[in-house]
């Protein structure tokens, strides 16, 4: 009875959604006031159908009923809790269903903060909203019912695929899907603006926030999901350029681009076209990435070809959504007035160098990830497209981005003297390249060109973001003061800026000094490895929950001194006979010593993956540096007192009227 | 800078970074693109030579040889049909075993043993790739039915 309700309240938000898309698109286009003041309860009503939905389906989880075929299938009696609670979105269904619920956080969050905003406007951005939503529960509701019942029902369930039983993915998908759908709200915030008559430059500052906010969530869900595949895969890989990985990289590329866009778009006035134009890219690639990753064309054309329902029903999805509102941007775009001027060396052209350089980085991930589906569905062979090709073209398309990030950071808007910019830049680049180049000399002893190139970017960004805060304060009388005035987004580019250079720096070294053997060992063996020595000094046998496991014990030395003890998992989980690795990794500041058990080679002796990484972490911590810039941005005193001021003018205008 | 010049400007630097990337990519691409080839069209020598390619098809029952001393390993993939020796030096994935679809990336060599450089078994106990599917398909169509 209670998943029947689930599935209820389900159609009941469907419904919801269709009235939350009609009446207030319509309303805001005759000025009907009753049918857009609908738009904010509906979207509210909707918000509470897909929870109870959403909930039903846990408590579904959390006591066991296998009656329904998605919980029969992806979980078990023996699976702890808090596993049973994540496996809600372990696989197809329940993942939609958390993508729709995600879809109604933002929505729920526009209805609340938008107070400032008129309400037509507001009434346009929840209409198309709704559309999305609709969209996504037909898709549930035809083709994908998570509350689907199966009979005879199971004794037992089939049990959650044992790479997903981790911490990492009890949080990775919620956020990476935070970050997806959130760009749903940038998309609908430009439809909405193309919609509107007079289309000014009012709505990027509304839509930045938003913007930011979503592009904040990709990047902590794209770092986690790579730091979960560090650990878990047991490889010591942290990126792979699988296309599952592609389908939430690609929007992050344009999202970046997007943010600095609308930026230009809130402060100058222009790029009003580019910055639509990419509002509604980068939520196509939301999408795309949902298809590729939800209709089983990854795994294989053919796999897509048994079950068409799904896949078509995205691809048509897709197909309404981009071609809709592209078509009407080619009607509206003609119209948009060319805002400020600028001269070709100014701080305008290099973001839009760069904005351009992210959209071809995203074409060439484009092209690596659906080349081979189109040569496969074309019946011309069977390829694949593997990192090497990722790592050729992504370097020499970053490389001029990170020189133009440098520039632009110490240009001048508008203008600026060559003159002058070379006299800024002559002691910037001799100290960019002498202390890089100094670095890679006194501690790599090889890849020196390409440890330095990475180094030298990473100086580069860094450097001209602080020369940067210099010039801003050079000629203040009193610099605290100053730095108190200086709004908050100026602080989050700082950071964010940073926060790349130390990503940079991390994924430089780590990719071409990390060292790793594979060994053959048995108790009491001592392996040397890149100065450490390793001890095996255990093995045993281990129950969990609802696995079987061997531990392996290492005592890591160095000089004679012990550095760490390290733990490695070899399980077999029971239900699906499935081994698994756990790695037992010693995490630092600038190394990582990374170790995981391969397989049993006879009675006595295992084969053993040992690993050095060095500053591996960076790539993560730069992440985080990234979204806390973000973060800053947002947290800036402009978009308050943009709301305060355009609230007190609504007022006085009703009072007036 | 007369907005005709600007437009002129960021066209030229539009188009010059798609010609850059495209011979970038076209270049790329030559070099890592990967065929798929079953065991028994590298019998019959369709395979390439010189170039590395992918592998797939079932590990035989008992053909898994271990080195005693080192992590070097032999066995041999079919599709049914036709056998191929594969040799590797290293860890095999997690879901390696006897009776499993495989695939592997590596060159052949002129004695018709296949030198992998990565042997991979996708995560998932009864999962067969879908190009090995594809190739035990079309090498015999009865051997599917065991799988299916």
């Amino acid at each position: 009875m209670i998943p029947e309700l689930g599935h209820f309240t389900l159609i009941l938000a469907l419904a919801m959604a269709f009235i939350q898309s009609s009446f207030p698109l319509v309303g805001a286009t005759i000025a009907n006031q009753t049918f857009m003041a609908l738009a904010r309860p509906v979207a509210r009503l909707q918000f509470f159908f897909v929870v109870i939905s959403f909930f039903i389906l846990v408590y579904s989880f959390l006591i066991n009923d296998f009656s329904i075929s998605y919980i029969a299938n992806n979980s078990n009696t023996l699976l702890p809790w808090y596993y049973r609670f994540s496996a809600v979105w372990g696989a197809h269904e329940g993942s939609l269903l958390l993508w729709v619920l995600i879809l109604n956080i933002w929505t729920i969050a526009v209805t609340y903060f938008s107070r400032g905003l008129p309400e037509y406007f507001v009434a346009r951005v929840i209409g198309v909203m709704g559309l999305i939503s609709a969209g996504f529960l037909l898709f549930m509701l035809f083709t994908s019912n998570p509350f689907e019942r199966i009979f005879p029902i199971p004794l037992d369930g089939a049990d959650l695929n044992p790479l997903l039983q981790d911490i990492g993915l009890i949080i990775h998908p919620p956020i990476l899907y935070m970050g997806y759908v959130g760009f749903s709200v940038a998309f609908s915030f430009a439809i909405a603006a193309l919609l509107d008559s007079n289309l000014d430059t009012t709505w990027a500052r509304w839509s930045r926030p938003w913007t930011l906010l979503a592009w904040i969530f990709l990047t902590l869900g794209i770092a986690l999901g790579s730091w979960w595949a560090y650990y878990e895969l047991g490889w010591g890989g942290w990126w792979f350029w699988d296309p599952v990985e592609n389908a939430s990289f690609m929007p992050w590329l344009i999202g970046t681009a997007l943010i600095h866009s609308l930026a230009a778009t809130d402060k100058r006035g222009i790029f009003k076209n580019w910055t639509l134009l990419l509002s509604i890219c980068a939520f196509a690639l939301s999408l795309l990435g949902t298809f590729l990753v939800r209709s089983g064309v990854i795994t294989s054309v053919h796999a897509f070809a048994t079950d068409p329902t799904r896949g078509i029903f995205i691809l048509l999805l897709l197909g309404v959504f981009v071609g809709g509102s592209l078509v009407l941007y080619a009607f509206r775009a003609p119209t948009i007035k060319a805002g400020g001027k600028f001269k070709l060396l100014s701080r305008e052209t290099f973001l839009l160098l760069n904005s351009i350089l992210f959209l071809v980085a995203m074409l060439t991930v484009l092209l690596g990830t659906i080349y081979p589906l189109i040569i496969e569905a074309l019946n011309l062979g069977k390829i694949s497209v593997g990192a090497p090709y990722f790592n050729a073209v992504f370097v020499p398309i970053m490389s001029p981005l990170v020189v133009f990030l440098g520039l632009g950071v110490i240009t001048k808007w508008k203008q600026d003297n060559l003159f002058q910019l070379l006299i800024k830049l002559r002691y910037l680049l001799i100290s960019t390249l002498f202390i890089g180049i100094t670095i890679v000399l006194v501690f790599f002893e090889n890849h020196q060109l390409k440890t330095s190139m990475g180094i030298i970017a990473a100086l580069w960004i860094s450097l001209t973001t602080f020369y940067s805060f210099y010039l801003r304060l050079q000629n203040k009388k009193n610099k605290l003061a100053a730095m108190l005035i200086i709004p908050r987004s100026y602080y989050g580019m700082l950071l964010a800026h940073l926060g790349f250079s130390v990503c940079i720096v991390g994924i430089t070294i780590t990719s071409n000094h990390s060292v790793d053997i594979h060994e053959r060992m048995k108790i009491g063996d001592t392996i040397e490895f890149s100065n450490y020595q390793f001890n095996l000094r255990d093995l045993k046998e281990i129950s969990g929950p609802n696995y079987k496991a061997t531990e392996a014990i290492v005592d890591v030395k160095k000089n004679e001194t012990l550095i760490t003890t390290l733990r490695s998992q070899k399980r077999i989980y029971t239900v699906r006979d499935m081994p698994m690795t756990e790695a037992g990794i010693d995490a630092g500041f600038t190394r990582d010593i990374y170790m995981s058990l391969g397989e049993p080679l006879d009675t006595e002796s295992w084969s053993v993956r040992l690993y050095h990484k060095p500053f591996v972490r960076w790539i993560w911590l730069g992440s985080i540096l990234m979204a806390i810039g973000g973060l800053l941005a947002i947290l800036d005193k402009r978009y308050r007192t943009a709301k305060q001021r355009k609230k007190s003018i609504i007022v006085n205008n009703e009072v007036v009227s | 800078m007369s907005p005709r010049k600007k437009r002129i400007f960021v066209i030229c630097i539009v188009l010059s970074g798609i010609t850059i990337s495209v011979a970038l990519i076209l270049t790329a691409f030559e070099k890592n693109l990967m065929y798929f080839y079953s065991p028994t069209e590298v019998a019959n020598g369709s395979a390439p030579e010189v170039r590395d390619f992918r592998i797939g098809g079932i590990v035989l029952k008992d053909s898994v040889k271990r080195n005693v001393d080192n992590l070097k390993v032999s066995f041999v993939l079919t599709d049914t049909v036709s056998e191929i020796e594969v040799q590797y030096e290293g860890i095999l994935p997690d879901l390696f075993r006897e009776g499993q679809g495989i695939v592997a990336n590596g060159k052949l060599q002129s004695n018709n043993i296949f030198i992998a450089k990565q042997v991979l078994a996708k995560h998932d106990e009864n999962y067969m790739p879908p190009e090995v599917a594809e190739a035990l398909e079309k090498a015999n169509s009865h051997f599917m039915e065991q799988y299916k």
